[in-house]
């Protein structure tokens, strides 16, 4: 690629390399005040060192746009991995959040258990 | 009502923010039940359901937070298989089921031995108080669920059910989290569970509306209806393809 097309896509790839800098900022600044814990950081960190090392290495871009049968169009191939990075990392939490969600189902009704219990206690235990 | 050792039945009420009906269905109960153990699960109301299902005579099994109706009636029943006991029956709290029914199905689920009975509005075309649209959602529900269970089902959406023991076991570990009646017969199917309909009449709620909003009715088939796939894909052998015996 050539003339203007190039100068597009090194822009890209520059606001990209801005992007994945920010976001491994980002992630790790959270990261040192603790809002986020480190289990749920790795996915973040290894999306934006993904986007990193693609964005700063345009001979990879290209031959992954060939691999990918994108001929010479590295932006779609980069729309392409950008967008499947987030959707890896998504889902990832989807899964994360679903687990989270039943944990917390089971330990809403063992602690109203409890506190049944500890309300009739003395007079359970009769069916057992 | 036959005589029933204590620790026997458990009936379970499900309740959220039913400050209004909740006391007066527990009072039937204890008449139409009497000695039998009535445990209110109250999903985290912000009225006095608690206080008024104490004071009727009922235990409160009391959520932290609000789970929604699955997560609240899979409370009842963990706690119940806990206790050891035998039979479970749901009976809804905003009064639209008539408690004079709970001696029928107590006395079919221990007589015939199925795992489940489902007081249905539809097997005598009893006192049918529905919307014209959820008779809508029933019929593509039954329709939907025919081929799953290998059998019919009149009344797919009934909240008035009684379990045996072997069901509780299953669905004190498994259980649908939202709108669970319709899932819950796929979940006994992959069990190979059996199930019987008997005939009751439903009421108008004593106090307090639905809270199936239209939108909320849309939302309500689709996740039934993934419900089911996803269930239906965990069944080992689905009906169409023979028992194999």
């Amino acid at each position: 690629m050539e003339g203007p097309g190039r100068l597009t896509v090194d822009r890209l790839l520059h606001i990209l390399t801005i992007s994945a800098v920010a976001l491994i900022a980002l992630t790790l600044g959270t990261l040192r005040r603790d809002h986020i814990r480190v289990e749920y950081s790795v996915s973040w960190l290894a999306g934006a060192v993904v986007l990193l090392g693609l964005s700063r290495s345009r001979g990879a871009l290209e031959e992954l746009s060939v691999i990918m049968g994108l001929g010479s169009s590295p932006p779609l191939a980069l729309a392409l991995v950008v967008g499947g990075v987030f959707v890896i990392i998504f889902f990832r939490f989807t899964v994360i959040i679903s687990k989270l969600r039943d944990d917390n189902v089971a330990l809403a009704q063992r602690v109203a258990a409890l506190e049944y219990y500890r309300k009739n206690r003395g007079d359970e235990g009769a069916a057992t | 009502m036959v005589p029933t050792p204590a620790g026997t039945l458990m009936i379970i009420v499900p309740a959220y923010n039913e400050a209004g009906a909740v006391g007066a269905v527990v009072e039937s109960i204890h008449v139409e039940a009497p000695g039998i153990q009535v445990v209110v699960i109250d999903d985290c109301s912000s009225d006095s359901t608690i206080a008024v299902a104490e004071s009727a005579g009922a235990r409160v099994l009391p959520l932290p937070h609000h789970l929604g109706l699955g997560g609240c009636v899979q409370a009842g029943y963990k706690l119940a298989f806990e206790l050891g006991y035998q039979y479970v029956i749901r009976i809804d709290g905003d009064g639209q089921h008539d408690p004079v029914y709970i001696p029928r199905l107590y006395d079919v689920l221990r007589k015939t031995g199925v795992e489940m009975v489902i007081g249905s509005r539809f097997v005598d075309n009893n006192g049918n108080h529905t919307t014209f649209l959820r008779t809508l959602g029933i019929r593509f529900f039954r329709a939907v669920l025919r081929p799953i269970l290998g059998r019919g089902v009149l009344d797919p959406t009934s909240g008035f059910v009684g379990v045996n023991r072997k069901a509780l076991e299953v669905f004190s570990k498994s259980f649908p989290l939202e709108y669970p009646e319709i899932e819950a017969l796929v979940v006994l199917r992959r069990k190979d569970f059996r199930f019987i309909e008997v005939p009751c009449k439903m009421r108008k709620r004593i106090a307090g509306r639905s809270s199936l909003t239209s939108l909320k009715s849309v939302y309500y088939i689709v996740h039934v209806l993934l419900g089911v796939f996803v269930n239906l894909l965990k069944i080992d052998r689905p009906p169409w393809r023979g028992r194999g015996d």
